[in-house]
């Protein structure tokens, strides 16, 4: 089967500095990847050339089928995107912004409407098609915007830090939506904080100072440090790089 | 030192804060935990005069927050949820413009800081801007403490901070502590709670519980299982489908559920109908978080 993500040797330098040191990893379809590491470690920048708007100073990689040098713009068409800050369009309604996106992301004018009943239905949200987004509770803003950011039925999703802030109910419903899209076989690519949600996905990768120091699943990275909880395995990794990798 | 008293504060047509009536007495740190959009700012911004309610009374080092809102100023140090500082100054400059403002000097308070501002001491020439996340952070607070305040106020100091730093930033709160420093704080981090000497648990406005840590975990009214099984996500469904099963929550790798009737033998055997292996069932005590959920639960 087709990897979603393949990438090896991935380098990114500013200057003298290394923010991303060949990085080498891949993500199954339908496969839920969890994307950790400290302030400063280089998620973000990974992140920037996996979404095609940022160059890789060396190395080389597929994202959904297509090469991360060569065809950057054929991958932003292809993956889904959901980003920390909520970016759907206030002032629209939810339709309206379903409606927009779509467009953007090239789904077939006929083809808009039936999935666009179909998603409301499935998130149970019929109710709220023609609600401005600026008038909806958080809770409810994240979940269209995953929604909408899946709506293309991209190969692979990538969130970052899509949890932030949320009470603890809303975060573990948009966790089950996050099973849902990789159960329909959409790979998810995700940063947190909150190292509960590292127990969920099937894969983690932690990011020190540029490099993966470790990749594996939550279970056996726990055996490996010999440690009870992700929580713990990330303290081992990233405590003593806490204070070189604050300072850049 | 913080006394609030039926404060109320509407936007519109949002009820904001709804009557919110809480003490913090001296040296103590006490939580506000909550969700976004729960009322935290509001709150915040309103004892450190930023902002007025629309009834009811609050003091702060025995100041009143309207009356003497000038006074207040000089006693409260206050850090926002948003990166507040000068962008285009460096971090020396920074901390020497907001001592001057309070009419002292970075010397005189040096030993309030010193820890912290020891971390940040090779990067003094550097611009705000280009700090990183947890120097930033730092930076914030020096600044906000440079005025020997006697309360601080902290907005979400640890949103979308690593799990090392936040730790490393509630061990820094801890020493202020020691110093009699009185600390609000706010958080959407549940694991923070514990770390507080009383919280406040927020939501749509209003204190769902004011209690210490222990106080919290105490109200949890029923005994807590945590259950695992060799298939985690179809245990979370067969779980809910269970008929004994009163709630049932993901929590990292195990799910934590509540029955309806006591007899967590009669789970193991449904759960094996169900074609699950290696399922474990322990009693566990309950945390924030559980509490949390099970105070929000619809």
């Amino acid at each position: 089967m087709k990897k979603a993500i393949e990438v090896e040797n991935l380098t990114k330098r500013f200057g003298s500095f290394t923010a991303v040191n060949a990085i080498s990893f891949d993500v199954a379809q339908g496969e839920i990847f969890g994307f950790l590491g400290a302030n400063g470690a280089g998620k973000t920048t990974a992140m920037r050339m996996l979404c095609g708007l940022s160059r890789p100073t060396s190395g080389k990689g597929a994202v959904a089928g297509f090469d991360m040098i060569r065809q950057p713009e054929e991958i932003k068409r292809h993956i889904g995107y959901m980003s920390q800050r909520f970016s759907l369009y206030e002032d629209l309604a939810v339709w309206e912004n379903i409606r927009l996106f779509a467009g953007i992301y090239g789904v077939p004018e006929k083809e808009i409407a039936p999935r666009t009943d179909g998603m409301l239905a499935r998130i149970g949200f019929e109710s709220g098609r023609n609600t401005r987004v600026k008038e909806l509770p958080l809770g409810w803003k994240q979940k269209l915007s995953f929604a909408v950011a899946i709506f293309h039925e991209p190969k692979i999703v990538f969130l970052d830090e899509p949890t932030g802030g949320v009470d603890p109910l809303t975060r573990r419903r948009f966790w089950e939506m996050i099973y849902d899209a990789a159960d329909r076989g959409i790979s998810v690519f995700v940063t947190t904080h909150y190292m509960d949600e590292a127990e969920y996905c099937n894969r983690v990768s932690i990011m020190v100072d540029g490099r993966i120091d470790a990749l594996d699943t939550p279970k056996n990275l726990k055996q490996q440090f010999g440690v009870r909880s992700m929580d713990e395995v990330f303290h081992r990794l990233a405590r003593e790089n806490a204070l070189t990798s604050n300072a850049n | 030192m913080i006394s609030c008293l039926g404060i109320s504060k509407k936007y519109v047509s949002v009820e904001a804060l709804k009557d919110i009536t809480f003490e913090v007495p001296q040296g103590e740190i006490f939580g506000v935990i909550g969700p976004d959009g729960a009322g935290k700012t509001t709150l915040f911004r309103i004892l450190t005069t930023l902002m007025l309610a629309d009834s009811g009374t609050a003091t702060v080092n025995g100041l009143d927050v309207v009356k003497d809102y000038r006074e207040i100023r000089n006693h409260v140090g206050y850090m926002p949820g948003r990166f507040s500082l000068y962008r285009d100054l460096t971090v020396e400059e920074n901390l020497n413009f907001f001592a001057k403002v309070f009419h002292t000097t970075v010397k005189e308070n040096y030993d309030l800081v010193k820890d912290i501002y020891v971390q940040l001491e090779p990067f003094r020439k550097r611009r705000a801007d280009a700090l990183s996340g947890g120097m930033k952070q730092k930076l914030a607070l020096s600044c906000a403490l440079i005025h020997k305040p006697a309360a601080l106020f902290l907005d979400e100091p640890t949103t979308g901070v690593d799990p090392v730093s936040r730790k490393e930033f509630w061990g820094m709160l801890q020493n202020l502590k020691r110093q009699g420093i009185t600390i609000l704080v706010s958080t959407p981090y549940m694991d923070e709670a514990a770390l507080c000497d009383r919280m406040a648990l927020i939501r749509n406005g209003s204190f769902l519980a004011i209690d210490t840590p222990e106080g919290i975990t105490a109200q949890f009214s029923k005994p807590l299982w945590a259950v695992r099984s060799n298939r985690m996500s179809k245990l979370l469904a067969d779980l809910r489908a269970g008929d004994g099963v009163e709630s049932c929550f993901a929590f990292g790798d195990r799910h934590h559920v509540t029955l309806k009737r006591e007899e967590p033998g009669r789970l193991r055997e449904y759960l094996a109908n169900q074609g699950h292996q290696d399922v474990e069932i322990d009693r566990i005590q309950p945390g924030i978080e559980d509490c949390f959920i099970r105070l929000t639960m619809p």
